[in-house]
C-alpha cells in the first residue's frame, strides 16, 4: 500500500526530471549535422564560452550580493515592526505578478521617455542611457529576486529568541555588535538558503537579460536561448544546459543547509 | 560597590500596570531575593535594573547616578537569564569570553579570566564543548560564568534554578551562596520558590501583583509575616480568625489567650497565625484547644498531622512524635508563637504600630 503512494511521485520525477535531463545529456553529444561527437564539449571550453560562463557567474553574483545587501537590513527592520507579517506580505505580494509584466514595467521606467529620465530632466540632469545597460539588468534582477531572498532571511532572523539579543546587550554589545556577533551567525542558514534560491535562477536568466540589457550582457541563459531558437544548434544548447546543471549542483552543495539546525535560536 | 535605588517605579505595558510604586534600596554586597508568584512582576524588576526596559514613571539610581534611559550594554550589571540564553553558535569557552571580547580585552587576560570563571563553576573540563552537548545544570553554570567573568557589581538571576531537578537544585543553591560570598557582589535573585528564598537570602522582597508586600530578612518574614498572603506564601501556616480585646490578649473561639502582640484598636478583628512546628500535641484536655486527630503522614524528618478542632477547622501540625489517628488530643502553644496579623495593614503601618507598641511597653 505504501509503495503505491510513491507511484505518482516516481512517475512525475520520471517525466519531468529524469527524462528531460537524459535527453539533454543525449543531445549534447550530437552536432548540428546529427553526428555523434564531443565537439560541443570542446567548443564549450573555448574562450568565448568561458567568457560567457564567467560573465554569467559575475552577474549572478552581483544580483545575489545586492539582493542580500538590500534584504538583510530589510528583514531586520521588518522583525522590529508591530505588523511584521503584514509588511512581509506586502513585500512578497509582487511575486504573484508575472515576471515578464514586471520586466515590461521596468522598460517603461528606464526608457528614454520613462520615469527616471523625466525626473532627471526636471532636475536639469542630462538624459541617462539606462535601458540596455548592465546596471539596469542588475537593478531589475535584484528587484525580482527580493521576495525570494527576504523570506528565508526573515524566517531565520525572526526565529532567533529575543533572549539571545538581550544576553548580548547584557554582555555589553552595541546594536551593531549584536547584529554582527549574534544575529548574523544565528541566521546563517537563512542566508545560505536565500543565496541558493537567488544565485541559481540568476545564473540562467535570459528573458530579462534580453529585454533589459539587450545584447550588453551575454550569459549562459541567453546563449542557450540563442542556440535553440536562432542557431537551431540543439546539441550546443544542450551542452551549455548540461554545464548549467552541473554548476547549479555544485552551488547547492556549497550552500547546503543543515536542516537539523535551521531553527537555531532556541536550544 | 554599587547601591541600587528604585523610587516610585511604575511600569506599564499597553496600559496594563505591571509594577506599581516600587520603592526599594539594594545595598552593595548582599544577597537579595525577589519572591512572588508567576506574573507578579519579578522579571520586570530585573529588566528595569538591567536596563532592558525603562520605567514608565519613577527613578532608578546606581549610587547617585540616575540610570533612566541608560541602556543595558553600558551598565555594570550582568544577568543570568531564566532560560540561560546561551549562544548556540559558540562553545562554552566562547560563550564565557563573549563579554570580554566585546570590551576588546587582550587575549591573555581573556584566557586567564575565563579559566578562573570556569574553575569557579567547576567546568574546567568542558571549555571546548558545544552548548547543545551540556546538561541543564552545566548550562546553568556556563550562564553564571558568562555573567561573572565581566566582574559586574550586581548580578541579576532570573529563576536560574527552576529548570533543574530537585537534587541539583539544592546543590546549586549551596554553590550560588558560595559564589556570592566569594565575589562579595550584590546578587538579586528571582524565584517563586519560598524554600530557595529562605535558604539563600540576606533580604527577601515579597511581591504580589506588581507591588512589594513585605521586605525583611528570611527570619523576619517567616516569623512575622505581614498578612495572610505572606504567611501562606512563606512556609505552611494555620490561620484562624480572632479578636484583640486588649494588648497582649487574643480571643480565639471565644477563649482568651496570652500573646505578645499589641497596638491595635480595642476588639480589632485579626488573623491569628500559628506555624505547624510551633504547636505541641498534648493529651486530651491538657492543652489549649481540644482536637481530634484525622491523619498522620510520615514526612521523613517529621510527621505531618492533620487535626480538626471542635468548630470543625483543620489544623496542620509538624511533630516528631506521632499521635494515634482518630483519637482526641489537645493543642498547646506558647504566647510568643502566636502571630497576630491585621488584615489590610501595609508594611509601613505595621512597622509604625510595632514601634509604638514597643515604646509603650518600655
Ligand atoms: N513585553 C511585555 N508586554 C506586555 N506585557 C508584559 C510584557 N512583559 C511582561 N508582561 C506582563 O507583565 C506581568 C509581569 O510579568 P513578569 O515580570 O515577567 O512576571 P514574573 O517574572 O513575576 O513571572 C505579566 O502579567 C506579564 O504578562
Ligand atoms: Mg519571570
Amino acid at each position: 500500500m505504501r509503495r503505491l503512494l510513491f507511484i505518482p511521485y516516481i512517475v512525475w520525477m520520471g517525466i519531468f526530471v529524469i527524462i528531460p535531463i537524459g535527453l539533454l545529456v543525449g543531445f549534447s553529444f550530437f552536432d548540428i549535422e546529427d553526428n555523434l561527437t564531443f565537439s560541443n564539449y570542446r567548443e564549450f571550453f573555448s574562450w568565448s564560452y568561458l567568457q560567457m560562463s564567467i560573465s554569467s557567474f559575475w552577474y549572478a553574483f552581483l544580483i545575489t550580493a545586492f539582493t542580500l545587501l538590500v534584504c538583510y537590513p530589510l528583514a531586520l527592520i521588518i522583525k522590529q515592526l508591530k505588523l511584521k507579517m503584514f509588511w512581509l506580505f506586502i513585500i512578497i505580494l509582487p511575486t504573484w505578478i508575472n515576471i515578464l509584466l514586471k520586466t515590461y514595467a521596468f522598460i517603461g521606467i528606464f526608457s528614454r521617455e520613462g520615469l527616471v529620465n523625466n525626473l532627471a530632466a526636471q532636475l536639469g540632469l542630462p538624459e541617462l542611457q539606462l535601458l540596455f545597460s548592465d546596471v539596469a539588468f542588475v537593478i531589475v534582477g535584484v528587484y525580482i529576486f527580493i521576495p525570494f531572498m527576504l523570506l528565508p532571511l526573515f524566517n531565520s532572523i525572526n526565529s532567533i529568541d529575543q533572549s539571545m539579543i538581550s544576553a548580548a546587550q547584557d554582555l555589553g554589545a552595541t546594536r551593531m555588535q549584536v547584529i554582527r556577533k549574534v544575529i548574523f551567525p544565528l541566521s546563517i542558514e537563512g542566508v545560505k538558503a536565500g543565496v541558493q534560491v537567488v544565485f541559481i535562477p540568476a545564473l540562467s536568466l535570459f528573458m530579462i537579460t534580453r529585454l533589459i540589457a539587450g545584447n550588453k550582457v551575454v550569459t549562459l541563459g541567453t546563449a542557450i536561448e540563442q542556440q535553440f531558437l536562432t542557431a537551431e544548434n540543439w546539441g550546443m544548447g544542450s551542452t551549455i544546459g548540461v554545464f548549467l546543471i552541473l554548476f547549479m549542483m555544485i552551488i547547492m552543495l556549497f550552500t547546503r543547509t543543515k536542516s537539523k539546525t535551521i531553527g537555531v535560536g532556541r536550544l | 560597590m554599587t547601591t541600587v535605588h528604585l523610587t516610585d517605579v511604575h511600569m506599564q505595558y499597553d496600559g496594563n500596570r505591571v509594577l506599581d510604586k516600587f520603592t526599594y534600596t539594594f545595598e552593595a554586597g548582599k544577597f537579595y531575593t525577589i519572591l512572588g508568584p508567576s506574573g507578579c512582576g519579578k522579571t520586570t524588576v530585573l529588566k528595569l535594573i538591567g536596563g532592558f526596559i525603562h520605567p514608565t514613571d519613577g527613578e532608578i539610581y546606581f549610587n547617585d547616578k540616575k540610570m533612566n534611559g541608560i541602556d543595558a550594554n553600558v551598565r555594570k550589571v550582568n544577568t543570568v537569564f531564566q532560560d540561560y540564553a546561551l549562544f548556540p553558535h559558540l562553545n562554552v569557552y566562547e560563550n564565557i569570553a563573549f563579554g570580554l571580547r566585546i570590551k576588546k580585552v587582550n587575549k591573555q587576560t581573556i584566557e586567564q579570566k575565563v579559566s578562573r570563571a570556569l574553575k569557579l563553576v567547576n567546568l574546567e573540563d568542558f571549555k571546548a564543548r558545544d552548548i547543545q552537548a551540556l546538561s541543564g545544570g552545566q548550562r546553568q553554570r556556563v550562564a553564571i560564568a558568562r555573567a561573572i567573568v565581566n566582574e559586574p557589581s550586581i548580578l541579576l538571576l532570573d529563576e536560574p534554578l527552576s529548570a533543574l531537578d530537585q537534587n541539583l537544585r539544592i546543590d546549586m543553591q549551596y554553590e550560588l551562596k558560595e559564589i556570592q560570598s566569594e565575589l562579595g557582589i550584590t546578587f538579586i535573585f528571582v524565584t517563586h520558590d519560598q524554600e530557595e528564598a529562605l535558604a539563600l537570602s540576606d533580604e527577601i522582597i515579597v511581591m504580589d501583583k506588581g507591588k512589594i508586600v513585605q521586605t525583611g530578612t528570611p527570619k523576619d518574614i517567616y516569623d512575622e509575616p505581614l498578612n495572610r498572603y505572606v504567611a501562606d506564601f512563606i512556609g505552611e501556616s494555620n490561620i484562624v480568625k480572632g479578636t484583640m480585646p486588649e494588648d497582649g490578649v487574643v480571643k480565639i473561639y471565644g477563649k482568651a489567650y496570652e500573646c505578645v502582640d499589641g497596638g491595635f484598636k480595642p476588639n480589632a478583628k485579626v488573623d491569628v497565625m500559628l506555624r505547624p512546628e510551633d504547636i505541641v500535641i498534648k493529651p486530651h484536655n491538657h492543652g489549649k484547644i481540644n482536637v481530634d486527630v484525622d491523619t498522620v503522614l510520615f514526612r521523613g524528618v517529621h510527621y505531618e498531622i492533620s487535626v480538626y478542632d471542635n468548630d470543625g477547622y483543620e489544623w496542620i501540625i509538624h511533630s516528631t512524635v506521632a499521635p494515634t489517628e482518630g483519637q482526641p488530643y489537645s493543642l498547646d502553644f506558647k504566647p510568643e508563637d502566636i502571630h497576630i496579623m491585621l488584615p489590610g495593614e501595609d508594611e509601613e503601618s505595621f512597622d509604625k504600630r510595632i514601634e509604638q507598641y514597643e515604646e509603650q511597653l518600655s
